[in-house]
């Protein structure tokens, strides 16, 4: 079976061939080949590293963003709702000032007429006092024109002082 | 397409075969055929014209007693049977081999033949192109950095295959010292699936069996040797020449170191007849396949013209099957010399687990 017999010269440039391309290649092939391999591992390693770094900050910048968002928002709402409680207040306040100023008006008015209504009723009643005791002077006049009536008068005075003299006794 | 012309070149390439079946003698010897094809010899005959016989002469490299040095080419057996006392033996244990008469008048093998056969030639070829690819592929390297992404096309296919045996079979088997052993154990990978591949195309750079020939795995497989036990480390020795295992089996007769060295001597060889016995095998039977048509004609002329279809089909069978072949013995070469590698470095007392 000389098929099963390694033939020597084969074996010979066999090892030869295999030496020489086994040379070649570890020098100038394989160590070339894998170590750019590795190191584009390596620098793809680090790229999806860095990505993910990179994602996580603007993740983070995100989420700032949204609480400044967020804030100002709400500080908005604040400024709102205290401006709408101080219009509150402001016309309620006026409101107030105006009903106050609107009663001391009345109030003024009405002293006024009252006044105004006292002044007049004192006149009248002076111009009252006046004519009636020009009407008495008149009645008086006339009633006192003759000399018996004026006794008749005088009498009927002292009459009276008498009478009012007795009762105060 | 390509398929049916693999298919056509494959029927040109066995059209020889059937035109010296036709016009030779009148019964087919399939065995000769068959192992013809499968044995080394001093030329690579490529396909027969009318004919005519188209060979690649190759040169003869002998050394013996009493010629010296001799060296000739392989064409002066077309025109004669002997050559400066030299012959090519037609029976007997050197049969096909060059052979010359000793001083007592019997055939035998000259002391040194280190001629260039078709074995030879082609594994030259191989090398060769082994070389022009992977510098090919390094070029590309050199000339791209890291930041320039990741090859396409050939380069590209060339890394898929390096990534997956330095990351899948190497890394894991050899452990620590991986990288020092990378460049050998991808040498023998693209080594092995480079002549398991150029060995199923069926025509010229291609067809030799080359790695179904025992001496060129046993050469590779003398590598490995080398690469295990030269750089194996003081642990590596110290289990083998004093395993921990009771006294009285490495005292008085060293039983356990010698059942370590015999472990030394027997993985080389179970890589040797691996691949050997693979290749050779499938080489076998893709050429049974081809035969089968002449086999049949022989018999009957319209059995034997039926018979091309099976034939064919059974033969593009058997290529694709070879195809998965050719990768899974490099690869399964790759991953022992690693594994062999790896165990060759053990990094403390461990389990001895060396077989």
């Amino acid at each position: 079976m000389s098929i099963l017999l390694p033939d020597f010269g084969l074996l010979f440039w066999m090892l030869v061939a295999f030496g020489i391309v086994f040379f070649i290649l570890a020098k100038y092939g394989f160590p070339a080949i894998t170590s750019m391999i590795d190191e584009r591992k390596r620098f793809i390693d680090e790229s999806l590293k860095s990505a993910r770094e990179a994602n996580e900050r603007i993740a983070n910048i995100k989420a700032e963003g949204e609480a400044i968002l967020n804030a100002a928002r709400e500080e908005q709402a604040k400024i709102l709702r205290e401006a709408a409680a101080t219009r509150e207040q402001l016309i309620k306040e006026a409101r107030e000032k105006a009903e106050d100023e609107g009663n001391k008006m009345l109030q003024e008015a009405k002293r006024l007429i009252e006044q105004e209504k006292e002044e007049a009723l004192c006149e009248i009643r002076n111009s009252v006092a006046e004519l009636s005791l020009s009407i008495a002077e008149k009645i008086l006049r006339k009633e006192l024109s003759s000399d018996e009536a004026q006794q008749s008068y005088a009498n009927k005075m002292v009459d009276e002082a008498v009478a009012q003299k007795a009762d105060k006794k | 397409m390509r398929l049916l012309h693999y298919i056509l070149i494959f029927l040109l390439s066995v059209a020889p075969m059937r035109l010296s079946a036709a016009g030779g003698s009148a019964s087919f010897d399939a065995t000769k055929t068959i192992f013809d094809h499968l044995k080394d010899s001093y030329e690579w005959h490529i396909t027969t014209i009318g004919g005519k016989h188209v060979t690649i002469p190759l040169p003869v490299i002998l050394y013996s007693e009493r010629e010296g040095w001799a060296i000739f080419s392989s064409e002066v057996f077309h025109h004669t049977d002997s050559h400066r006392g030299f012959s090519i033996a037609q029976e007997g244990a050197a049969e096909g081999k060059i052979v010359e008469q000793d001083d007592n008048g019997q055939w035998v093998r000259p002391l040194l033949d280190i001629s260039i056969t078709k074995n030879v030639l082609a594994i030259f070829l191989n090398a060769l192109l082994l070389v022009v690819l992977v510098l090919f592929t390094a070029r590309w390297y050199k000339r791209h950095g890291c930041h320039d992404g990741a090859p396409r096309g050939f380069v590209g296919a060339m890394e898929m295959l390096i990534t997956m045996i330095v990351d899948d079979v190497i890394k894991p088997n050899v452990g620590k010292q991986a990288t020092r052993f990378t460049p050998y154990l991808l040498t023998v990978f693209f080594f092995i699936l480079l002549s398991n591949l150029m060995g199923l195309l069926p025509i010229f750079p291609g067809g030799a069996n080359v790695t179904g020939n025992i001496a060129v795995t046993l050469g590779l497989a003398l590598c490995t040797f080398l690469a295990v036990n030269v750089f194996g480390n003081k642990e590596y020795w110290r289990e083998i020449l004093w395993p921990d295992v009771p006294l009285w089996l490495k005292l008085p007769v060293p039983l356990m170191p010698f059942i370590e060295l015999v472990g030394i001597i027997v993985k080389p060889f179970a890589l040797t007849v691996r691949l050997f016995a693979n290749i050779f095998a499938g080489h076998t039977a893709l050429l049974v396949f081809v035969c089968l048509v002449f086999i049949t004609a022989a018999v009957n002329k319209y059995l034997g013209s039926a018979m091309t279809i099976v034939s064919v089909m059974f033969s593009v069978f058997m290529n694709i099957l070879e195809l998965l072949v050719a990768f899974i013995q490099a690869f399964v070469f790759t991953m022992l010399s690693a594994v062999f590698i790896g165990l060759a470095h053990p990094v403390h007392h461990g389990e001895k687990d060396s077989e």
